[in-house]
């Protein structure tokens, strides 16, 4: 951010002494608000974990925990199956991510470069898919991921199940297509002219300058399947496969308040982490893609 | 090099250009269609199909193995259960609740972050991180605070002398505690989107407003809102698709339908039917209508938008 721009207050309204006191008043009270609406909670789940099982129902609540212990935290671990689910969650998410980016990319080069005949059809259908309330297609989606057409093949409990209807994401491949569009005609002519196929194009000029994008994409797609309930709930049954959401949510009724809580702080640890290493880009990547998409 | 091309008159190519241009054409089609090959494939399984089918699953019953064709069956006895209304109903208010915070307060935070000339990058991240977290632990964790006895909520409501509440576990109430929690989790990108619209917003707009004498709220009125309305209105309608599709927030809160079914979403009612009951034809059915409404919905919200714009 260079010079600050003129909104809704002026500077120089600003700069008056009863500016000031409203301003730095409002600022410090949005500051302790935001804070207590927003990590509050987190405190109360983080420090929940070190406290014991009566403790964490003790009426009135404890600021700090009294007795710090971390039994909680490692009977969460175990009894929750946290490794399990942490590793399927990310082990469905590594694996949509990397299908889409392949046949996404692929479908949004051909769509904007290659240009085949009809091309338009193909790229209207795949748009029409998001007028389409999700959860209305859940139930023939289902059906379908039972009994496969064609090759009649049930992808229950696998993570096909998940992956491959990732790559029905009429949404990043149109971001991606929109990308390709603003490459200049050019400059793929010119690879062209010099003897190379469209793979080469694709892999040695149009990927190159296209990382910006890739990484918004990369981004909508780890977040979607980290963060989808309902899909994961119907076609990951098998205790042994479900997703952090899926299996929490399930093993939630049969634990201790002290260790559920402690599960839902390991939960959100890597979610954490990721947002705080990729804070700019998500950032960044969701206004960008939401007000130009 | 392109220049010449298209320089030269058209009478001057000659007679086997056209077919070989033509075959170029034809090959960099089938390259086209080898590149588009994945995504085609899983949109036609997994999306095209899925919808042609929920059309054919709402006039079908499956009954030990055995399909059939029962017409407006389905529809019939749908529209005959008494949950279906209530699922409406409640879905609607939740919609409305759940515009009344989840539209207007991102609205406003982002209006008064964009003021500030500080702490800025702190505040967005406070605003963003609930969204980043799993939905399972944001939940649940309001389900702890939700508590009656020894939840959060009622302890600070009692340290104030005031009385608690059911929350939760009253019919009463628990729409409106989905809605908060649901509130919580969700508000931060809509906020972030209408802070990136803001700061579109040329300075040059207010400092004219101001000359003109406009008070702080006349400028929010006649100089915010109208330089932001394309977005505000485009969320409008997302955000009520996406509400009137809620189905997480409530399953995870209170396990789907609540206290004598008062968070019973019509998203639920399909799980509902076609999980517990088996009854995948009924749940097509009450997904048609959903897709039905909503669609409905759009059109009249993009067709009034359209009649607004040219008033």
């Amino acid at each position: 951010m260079s010079a600050p721009a003129r909104s809704l207050i002026s500077p120089a309204q600003l700069s008056k002494w009863r500016g000031k006191i409203i301003y730095w008043t409002l600022f410090w009270l949005t500051v302790v608000v935001f804070t207590l609406v927003f990590i509050g909670p987190l405190y109360w789940m983080v420090t929940g974990g070190f406290k014991s099982t009566q403790e964490v129902i003790q009426t009135p609540p404890t600021l700090f925990p009294h007795h710090p212990q971390t039994s909680a935290y490692s009977t969460a671990w175990k009894r929750l199956n946290m490794a399990q689910l942490l590793f399927n969650t990310l082990y469905y998410a590594g694996g949509a991510l990397l299908l889409q980016l392949i046949f996404g990319v692929a479908a949004a080069y051909a769509l904007s470069k290659l240009r085949p005949i009809m091309g338009n059809v193909v790229l209207g259908l795949m748009l029409a898919t998001l007028m389409v309330p999700a959860a209305v297609l859940v139930i023939p989606q289902y059906v379908t991921v039972v009994d496969v057409p064609i090759v009649h093949v049930n992808l229950l409990n696998s993570p096909w199940a998940i992956w491959l209807p990732s790559v029905a994401n009429a949404f990043n491949i149109f971001l991606l297509k929109r990308f390709f569009d603003s490459i200049p005609e050019e400059l793929v002519q010119a690879a062209q002219i010099d003897g190379a196929g469209p793979l080469r194009t694709l892999w040695s000029i149009i990927l190159p300058i296209s990382r910006p994008i890739l990484g918004v994409v990369s981004i909508f797609a780890v977040i979607g399947v980290w963060k989808d309930f309902l899909w994961p709930l119907l076609t990951m049954q098998d205790p042994a496969k479900q997703t952090l959401n899926v299996g929490v949510n399930n093993l939630s009724i049969g634990v201790q308040q002290d260790v559920l809580i402690a599960g839902l702080t390991i939960a959100s640890i890597p979610a954490i982490v990721f947002f705080l290493l990729f804070q700019r880009s998500i950032m960044a990547g969701l206004t960008s893609g939401a007000l130009k998409g | 090099m392109t220049d010449i091309l298209e320089s030269r008159p058209a009478v001057a190519v000659s007679r086997g250009k056209p077919r070989a241009r033509r075959r170029g054409r034809a090959r960099r089609s089938l390259q086209g269609y080898l590149f588009l090959l994945g995504a085609v494939l899983c949109f036609a399984l997994f999306s095209w199909y899925p919808m042609v089918r929920e059309f054919i699953m709402a006039f079908q019953r499956t009954k030990r193995g055995r399909t059939t064709w029962v017409g407006w069956d389905n529809l019939h006895r749908i529209m005959a259960d008494p949950a279906f209304w209530q699922a409406w109903r409640n879905t609607v208010t939740f919609t409305v609740l759940a515009l009344i915070l989840g539209f207007a307060v991102p609205f406003f935070v982002a209006v008064l972050l964009n003021e500030f000339r500080h702490g800025q990058a702190y505040l967005r991240i406070l605003v963003f991180l609930p969204v980043m977290l799993p939905q399972v632990a944001s939940a649940l964790l309001f389900r702890y605070f939700y508590d009656p006895k020894y939840g959060l909520f009622n302890q600070i409501l009692h340290f104030f002398q005031l009385p608690g509440s059911a929350w939760l576990s009253s019919k009463d109430t628990a729409l409106l505690s989905v809605v908060i929690a649901a509130t919580w989790m969700n508000m931060g990108s809509a906020t972030l989107i209408y802070l990136a619209a803001l700061q579109g917003i040329p300075g040059e707009l207010y400092e004219a407003a101001e000359l003109d004498g406009a008070g702080l709220w006349r400028r929010i009125w006649h100089v915010t809102i109208p330089q932001t309305r394309m977005i505000l209105s485009l969320m409008l309608l997302l955000q009520v698709v996406a509400t009137m599709q809620m189905f997480t927030e409530a399953y995870m809160l209170t396990g789907g339908s609540g206290p004598q079914g008062s968070t019973l979403t019509v998203v639920y009612l399909i799980y509902n039917y076609a999980f517990n009951f088996n009854n995948f034809g009924s749940a097509a059915a009450l997904g048609v209508v959903m897709l039905l409404v909503l669609g409905a919905f759009s059109g009249v919200y993009l067709w009034l938008e359209r009649r607004v714009k040219e008033a």
